[in-house]
C-alpha cells in the first residue's frame, strides 16, 4: 500500500495543484474552442486568403509538438519583450495547440452533411443561417462531439505540460513534494490518482453521451 | 537573433543527433505500440474472458493519466519491482504502453464498425470464428482504422519530446543544450525545431490523406 | 502452421504485455514505501564494490548541463569539468584506469532516484551533503567547498541576498538544497523550480525571474557562458559536496575516500582544482 502520510501531509499543496491544473484546463479549453472554431469557419469559408491562413495555422502546430509551442511563449517571447509567467504560457501554450486539433473536428463534421441539403433546405425556404441552425449543426454535432470531447480529456492531460515550466499545477508540486520527501513513487501515485479523478468520470461522461448520440442517429 | 552562430556546423551536428534519437524512439515505439494495441483491441473486441476486462481497466487508467507521469514512472517506479530500464528503454516503454492503450481503441472501434449483418452471414455460410476475424472482420476494420492510426503515430512522434524530464537526449534536450550557449540562439533554433519535427509529421500526414483516398 | 506460428507468437505478446502494463498501470500496491524498499536493503553476498570491480567499470551520475563541473559539449559530444575529473580520477584508484567510467545525465531531481536504482554505482554532481540526505545514501568526505550565492543580470537592482524580498522571483532548480535555503532566508519571495539548471538559467535570460540561486561554484560556470550576468553578494550557506553512495556499501565508501585522500596528497586534487576553478583551493 502506499504511504497515505505523504498524501495527509502534503495534501494542501496537492490541492493548490489540482486548483491550478483545473483553472489552466478551463480557461484553455474556452479559449481553444472559442479559436478552434473561428479556424474552422476559415477554413470552409469562401474566401481564399482565409482558407490559407486557416489551414496554415492547422496543418502547421498539428505537426510541432506541444512542449515546443509553450518553449516558444516561456523562453521566446521574452526576445520580443514580451514576459508571461509559466501559468500563463502553458495556457495559452495548451489553447493554441489544442485550438488546431478542434478547428480540424469542428470542420470536419461540417463537412461531414452534404452540400445538398443545405442547398435543398435553402431552395424550400429557409436562410442560410436556418438552414445551418436546423439542418446542419444537429448533424455535425453528432459528427463532432466524440473527437471533441476526446481533444478535451487531452488537454487536461496536456495541462501537465505547466510543472515543466514553474507552471503551478499538480505535476510541479507533484515535483516539489517528491523532491523534498524522496518517496518518488508514492507522490507520483497520488498525483496519478489526482489527475483520474479528473479524467476519468469525463471520459466517462463523453462514452455515455456518444453512445446516445448514436442511438438517436 | 544570432543566426549563424546559433547554426554553425557544430550546433547543427548535435542538433540533428538529438533528432536522430527522437526519430529511433519514436519508430520503435510506433511499431511497438501498434503490436501492443492491435493485440489489446482485438482481445477486447472478442471479449475474451478475465482478459478482456483486465485489459479493459489497464486501458482506462493509461490512457486517462497525462503522459508525462507515465514516462516519470516507467523511469523512476518500475526499477523499484526489479525492473530496471535506461533512458532510451524506458522511453520507448512509457510511449508504448501510453499509445498503445490509445491505439487499442482506435482497433477495437474499427473492429466494431464492421457490419454485424456480415459477420452472422459469413458465420452461417461456415467459416469459424477466426477465420471470420480475420477474412471478413480485419480487413474492413483496418481501412477504417488508417487514419486515426497515422495520427496517432504523428502523436507518438511529438510526445517523445516530453522524455526531456528523464534527460532522454533527443530533439529538444540537445536544441537546449545549444540554446544554453547565447539568449540570442533561442529564437534560430526554436526554429529549425519546429521545422524538423513538422516536415517529418507534415510527410506522415500527406502519406495518411493519400491512404485515407485510396482506402475509403 | 503459419497459424500456429502466429497463435504462438500472439500469446508471447500478450503476457509480455500484460507484465508490461501490470507493472506500469498497478505497482502501488506490494511496494509500500518505494524510499525504504530501494534504499535500505542490503544485499547478501558480494559489496557493489566487488561488483564494479568485476564489471571493471565505475557508472557515474553526473551533471550534463553545468558549466565548470559537468558540461556536454556539442562540439565534441564528451562530458567536461571539475566532477569529471573527480570521477575519472576515482576510476583510475579503483580500477586502474581513468577510461574504465561511463558518465550517465543527473539532475538534482532524478539523482537520488536513479542511485537507489542501481543505475548508478554513485553521485558526483554537485551534490550537498545535508543530513536529510544523510537518511537516504552515504557520502564520502567533502571533496569541494561550495556557498549558495545569487547570480542577476548586470545592473539588477538586487545585490546580495537582503534584497530579496516578497515580489521577488527566484529562479531554482528542483530538487535542489537552494530552494530550502532560500525559501529560509527569503520566505517572502516567489521560488520558481525547473526541472535544470539549463532551463533555468535560460528563464533567468528570458527575464521569467529576477535572479537565480544556487551554489556558487555554479553560478560562476553561467557567468563564464554569459558575461551579462553576475554573481552578487558574499555566499550565505556553506554547501560542503560530497560523493553520494547506496547506503550500507561501507567497502565502496571507504575505497573513494582513500582514492580522494591519495588525491589531495599527491596534489592532482589541486590541479584539477585550478584547471576548472581558476585558482588554488582555500585552506
Amino acid at each position: 500500500m502506499p504511504d497515505f502520510s505523504i498524501l495527509t501531509e502534503n495534501f494542501d499543496i496537492y490541492l493548490h495543484g489540482f486548483r491550478n491544473t483545473i483553472l489552466a484546463s478551463v480557461i484553455a479549453l474556452l479559449g481553444s474552442f472559442a479559436i478552434g472554431t473561428v479556424i474552422a469557419v476559415f477554413r470552409i469559408t469562401p474566401i481564399r486568403p482565409l482558407r490559407w491562413a486557416g489551414a496554415m495555422y492547422v496543418e502547421f502546430i498539428r505537426n510541432i509538438p506541444l512542449l515546443l509551442v509553450v518553449f516558444v511563449f516561456f523562453y521566446g517571447l521574452p526576445s520580443l519583450g514580451i514576459t508571461l509567467s509559466g501559468f500563463v504560457c502553458g495556457t495559452l501554450g495548451l489553447m493554441i495547440y489544442t485550438a488546431s486539433f478542434i478547428a480540424e473536428a469542428i470542420r470536419a463534421g461540417i463537412m461531414s452533411v452534404p452540400k445538398g441539403q443545405l442547398e435543398a433546405a435553402q431552395a424550400s425556404g429557409l436562410t442560410y443561417v436556418q438552414a445551418m441552425r436546423y439542418v446542419v449543426l444537429p448533424q455535425a454535432i453528432k459528427i463532432v462531439i466524440p473527437p471533441l470531447s476526446n481533444q478535451s480529456l487531452n488537454l487536461i492531460k496536456n495541462s501537465s505540460i505547466l510543472g515543466v515550466f514553474a507552471g503551478l499545477d499538480l505535476m510541479y508540486f507533484g515535483d516539489q513534494i517528491a523532491s523534498r520527501t524522496y518517496v518518488t513513487f508514492d507522490t507520483y501515485i497520488f498525483v496519478a490518482l489526482f489527475y483520474l479523478v479528473l479524467t476519468l468520470p469525463l471520459s466517462y461522461m463523453a462514452r455515455q453521451l456518444e453512445r446516445k448520440l448514436a442511438k438517436s442517429g | 537573433m544570432d543566426f549563424a552562430g546559433a547554426l554553425s556546423p557544430d550546433n547543427l551536428r548535435f542538433i540533428l543527433e538529438g533528432f536522430y534519437v527522437t526519430l529511433k524512439v519514436a519508430f520503435i515505439s510506433i511499431v511497438l505500440s501498434f503490436v501492443l494495441g492491435c493485440l489489446v483491441g482485438t482481445i477486447r473486441y472478442a471479449k475474451i474472458p478475465i482478459l478482456a476486462p483486465v485489459l479493459g481497466v489497464i486501458v482506462e487508467i493509461l490512457r486517462n493519466l497525462p503522459l508525462l507521469l507515465i514516462i516519470f514512472f516507467t523511469r523512476f517506479a518500475l526499477p523499484d519491482i526489479g525492473i530496471k530500464l535506461d533512458v532510451v528503454t524506458s522511453a520507448i516503454v512509457a510511449l508504448t504502453l501510453f499509445e498503445g492503450a490509445i491505439i487499442s481503441e482506435i482497433v477495437r472501434s474499427g473492429l466494431n464498425s464492421v457490419n454485424k449483418g456480415q459477420i452472422e452471414a459469413s458465420r452461417s455460410s461456415g467459416l469459424g470464428y477466426t477465420q471470420t476475424l480475420w477474412h471478413i472482420v480485419m480487413p474492413q476494420g483496418l481501412r477504417r482504422m488508417v487514419p486515426p492510426l497515422v495520427s496517432q503515430f504523428i502523436a507518438l512522434l511529438k510526445d517523445t519530446s516530453l522524455a526531456v524530464v528523464i534527460s532522454l537526449p533527443e530533439l529538444m534536450n540537445h536544441s537546449k543544450i545549444v540554446i544554453a550557449q547565447s539568449y540570442d540562439f533561442v529564437i534560430p533554433v526554436l526554429m529549425v525545431v519546429a521545422l524538423l519535427y513538422f516536415s517529418v509529421n507534415y510527410a506522415l500526414s500527406l502519406i495518411a490523406r493519400r491512404l485515407e483516398a485510396k482506402f475509403v | 502452421m503459419r497459424k500456429k506460428w502466429m497463435s504462438v507468437s500472439f500469446m508471447l505478446f500478450v503476457i509480455s504485455a500484460l507484465v508490461l502494463a501490470a507493472c506500469g498501470g498497478g505497482s502501488g500496491n506490494g511496494n509500500g514505501n518505494g524510499n525504504s524498499a530501494a534504499g535500505g536493503e542490503s544485499e547478501a553476498g558480494a559489496s557493489l564494490l566487488d561488483e564494479i570491480k568485476s564489471r571493471d567499470k565505475l557508472v557515474v551520475g553526473v551533471k550534463f548541463d553545468t558549466k565548470l563541473f559537468g558540461l556536454k559539449d556539442p562540439a565534441s559530444g564528451e562530458v567536461e569539468g571539475f566532477d569529471i575529473d573527480i570521477a575519472k580520477a576515482l576510476a583510475k584508484s579503483i580500477l586502474g584506469d581513468e577510461n574504465k567510467i561511463e558518465l550517465k545525465e543527473v539532475t538534482s531531481k532524478t539523482r537520488i532516484p536513479m542511485l537507489n536504482n542501481n543505475e548508478i554505482d554513485m553521485i558526483i554532481a554537485t551534490m550537498t551533503i545535508t543530513e536529510e540526505r544523510r537518511e537516504q545514501v552515504d557520502f564520502s568526505e567533502v571533496y569541494f567547498e561550495a556557498g549558495q550565492s545569487l547570480l542577476v543580470k548586470k545592473g539588477s537592482p538586487i545585490q546580495s541576498v537582503e534584497d530579496v524580498t516578497s515580489g521577488t522571483k527566484v529562479l531554482a532548480v528542483k530538487g535542489a538544497t537552494s530552494v530550502d535555503n532560500i525559501k529560509e532566508i527569503a520566505p517572502d519571495a516567489t521560488v520558481l523550480e525547473f526541472e535544470n539548471y539549463q532551463d533555468a538559467f535560460s528563464a533567468l535570460k528570458a527575464g521569467q525571474g529576477d535572479v537565480l540561486t544556487t551554489d556558487n561554484s555554479i553560478l560562476y560556470g553561467m557567468m563564464a557562458q554569459d558575461a551579462n550576468y553576475e554573481v552578487v553578494g558574499e555566499p550565505f550557506t556553506d554547501e560542503p559536496y560530497g560523493i553520494a553512495m547506496k547506503k550500507g556499501e561501507t567497502a565502496l565508501v571507504e575505497a573513494v575516500n582513500e582514492g580522494l585522500a591519495a588525491l589531495k596528497s599527491s596534489g592532482e586534487y589541486n590541479t584539477i582544482y585550478e584547471k576548472w576553478i581558476g585558482e588554488a583551493p582555500s585552506e
